[in-house]
């Protein structure tokens, strides 16, 4: 039981992180708290991805020798560099580097959406005077 | 030129968007004429790619973004589905285009260049949407126009601050739970090419592979949560009612449309019918769903007394006709859930129409300002009385060939909790919209000044109109039902949708 959970370790933490946020956004009456925890739970996603682009004893995923050197090492390594990019590239040594890629859209979006769910809160707080939603409902029933 | 046209269809109210946030800060006056030219630009590009999926020998026009072949790029299909989709949306952006002139200086006053930018990121988003043959992509573009739907609701009256508030974090849930089935599938394939993942899944056999079941269910609830079925529905009745006019116009008929669009673009496309009716257990869950959706939201609609509140529960029903129809598992039922998309869209932009007027004319969210309206606008109120008509479902009008393909699959799958529902939502509607005929025929004008009370008081033509095309649409897709039927029907048997 033991060795599944550790094998799974990332896992776990994104469904133990999703599930706070989630908890947070349902349960909690503060609007800047529901906040948080939209934000944790997009996080916890981010997580999910990062970790399934993970290989073992895998490096980053850039090609040694690859192109862009030869401007600045002249004749020598171009020759080099035709060849590593000949060379077969085992996909197995470099970790796989989309899900991280589609991650930088991902945190865009959170960031644009946190930036309007907090213009939205001003607003409200600007009319009602509070953020704390039970205090609202009650101003909105009078 | 005509094979770039998918992406001048999204490229065009996407840098419009940009011009008109720039021309904004010199001359505000501007905004209007040019969101008109972005959208009927869009508008002639949609219907164009219709005319090349028509011609086309398979129905299918393939588009690579940048050169880039898929699966590594992203490409943009065009079948059939999405052909009648696209044209939808921008043919109802345009309309509320031409209908906001009188209603943005009043709802929103000194924020014209701001809605109008966002009014077209809206458009941008949702043709993307259905345009994108990628599932990132589509989430990406699900993202773009939730965000400008939220600022759009948001900009209204305070009270829409406090919905939009709940819109957002139920959105975000949502596209949340897409994101990460989006996720759990390409784990399994590898892939974010719709067709290549359709490939690839049906590789694993009729059993399936659990992740993608996982992922599958995840797509599911999320976008269950956009197009707001029951359960998940609280957040849509006051975000929709609050929203300023024009941009209720806008959201209320395409964003529950489009996931909706999506959703049978994950079922059909990207997973196996024969895999997902397998077990009939599964139907039978999201059809009661569908059903008490249809109930609730019927019933709700009755005891409201704000105008667009009421229509704001019907779209909840509709929304539980379409799924229903989807997740029947016969062509007839899947055929029924599409072509009530469409004629769907055009009767809630309708009606959403017909209650901005009395709010500009009468100042009153009321029904009750319906009153003695057939005398004082004719014309309104004819537009008015045909989209009931098809929202009760009478012959010529669209509305009744929808619910009659609805009701046949249901009978054919033997889903008779569907079909009974289906009756009992016509019969609701039949008593609201006929209760508010009654009063808007028979009942004394809402002002008190009686001495002139056969005087015709109509809405401005840039309000009447729009209104009056969109009813003429409404009767002209009921009458061409056939034509459209048999074109959808390209797609569906393609699926194999058994």
């Amino acid at each position: 039981m033991l060795e599944f959970i550790i094998a799974y370790f990332n896992y776990w933490i994104y469904i133990v992180l999703m599930m706070i946020g989630l908890y947070a956004m349902i349960s909690k009456r503060n609007m800047i708290k529901k906040l948080i925890g939209m934000s944790i739970f997009q996080t916890a996603i981010m997580l999910f991805y990062v970790s399934i682009g993970v290989k073992k004893d895998a490096t980053i995923p850039i090609l040694e020798h690859g192109h862009g050197e030869a401007a600045s090492h002249g004749t020598e390594l171009a020759e080099q560099v035709t060849h590593a990019a000949t060379a077969t590239v085992n996909a197995a040594d470099y970790a796989n580097p989309l899900p991280h890629v589609l991650m930088l859209t991902a945190i865009v979006v959170g960031v644009a959406t946190l930036g309007v769910a907090l213009a939205v809160v001003q607003k409200v707080h600007g009319y009602y005077g509070t953020i704390e939603e039970n205090e609202i409902q009650e101003r909105v029933r009078l | 030129m005509a094979e770039q046209l998918p992406i001048l269809m999204l490229l065009s109210p996407f840098l419009f968007a940009f011009t008109v946030s720039l021309t904004g800060l010199v001359n505000s006056r501007w905004c209007y004429p040019l969101t008109l030219v972005a959208v009927t630009l869009s508008l002639f590009a949609s219907a164009g790619l219709l005319g090349q999926v028509l011609e086309h020998p398979d129905h299918r026009v393939h588009y690579h973004l940048g050169g880039w072949p898929p699966p590594f790029g992203i490409a943009y299909v065009i079948d059939p589905l999405n052909a009648v989709v696209l044209v939808l949306v921008a043919v109802v952006a345009l309309i509320t285009a031409v209908y906001s002139k009188d209603h943005v200086p009043r709802d929103t006053p000194g924020k014209e260049p701001q809605f109008y930018t966002l009014y077209l990121l809206l458009l941008t988003g949702l043709l993307g949407m259905t345009v994108t043959g990628d599932a990132f992509n589509l989430y990406v573009f699900l993202e773009i126009s939730s965000l400008t739907s939220y600022a759009l609701i948001a900009i209204g009256p305070p009270r829409a601050a406090l919905s939009t508030f709940n819109y957002i974090i139920m959105g975000t849930i949502g596209a949340s739970f897409i994101l990460l089935g989006i996720g759990y599938l390409y784990l399994k394939t590898g892939s974010l090419n719709m067709a290549d993942m359709h490939r690839i899944i049906g590789g694993f056999g009729p059993e399936g592979s659990k992740t993608i079941r996982i992922g599958f269910i995840l797509i599911m609830i999320g976008v269950w949560i956009k197009m707001a079925l029951f359960p998940l529905h609280r957040w849509l009745p006051n975000a929709y009612t609050f929203a300023p006019t024009s941009s209720g116009c806008l959201i209320a008929p395409l964003m529950t449309k489009v996931s909706v669009y999506v959703m049978i673009r994950f079922m059909f496309t990207v997973f196996y019918p024969e895999v997902i009716f397998a077990s009939p257990e599964n139907g039978d869950i999201v059809l009661w769903l569908a059903v008490i959706g249809i109930l609730v939201g019927s019933f709700y609609a009755l005891a409201k007394i704000k105008l667009k509140k009421m229509l704001a529960y019907l779209i909840l029903a509709e929304v539980g006709y379409m799924v229903g129809g989807a997740w029947q598992g016969n062509e007839t039922g899947l055929t029924g859930a599409v072509f009530h998309l469409l004629s769907d869209g055009l009767m809630t932009l309708c009606l959403f129409l017909v209650a901005g007027i009395f709010l500009h004319k009468r100042q009153s969210p009321n029904i009750s300002a319906m009153r003695g309206a057939f005398s004082r606008m004719p014309f309104t109120m004819a537009g008015f009385t045909v989209a009931a008509l098809s929202m009760i479902g009478v012959p010529p009008t669209c509305g009744f060939f929808s619910k009659w393909y609805l009701i046949s699959g249901g009978i054919e799958a033997g889903r008779w909790s569907f079909v009974v529902a289906l009756l009992i939502s016509s019969l609701v509607n039949a008593i609201l919209f006929f209760k508010i005929i009654e009063q808007a025929f028979f009942d004394r004008p809402f002002e008190t000044d009686n001495h002139r009370e056969t005087t015709i008081d109509e809405a401005p033509p840039s309000m009447l109109f729009p209104l009056l095309i969109t009813a003429a649409l409404i009767l002209l897709l009921g009458i061409f039902s056939s034509k459209v039927v048999a074109f959808i029907s390209i797609f569906i048997t393609s699926t194999g949708g058994s």
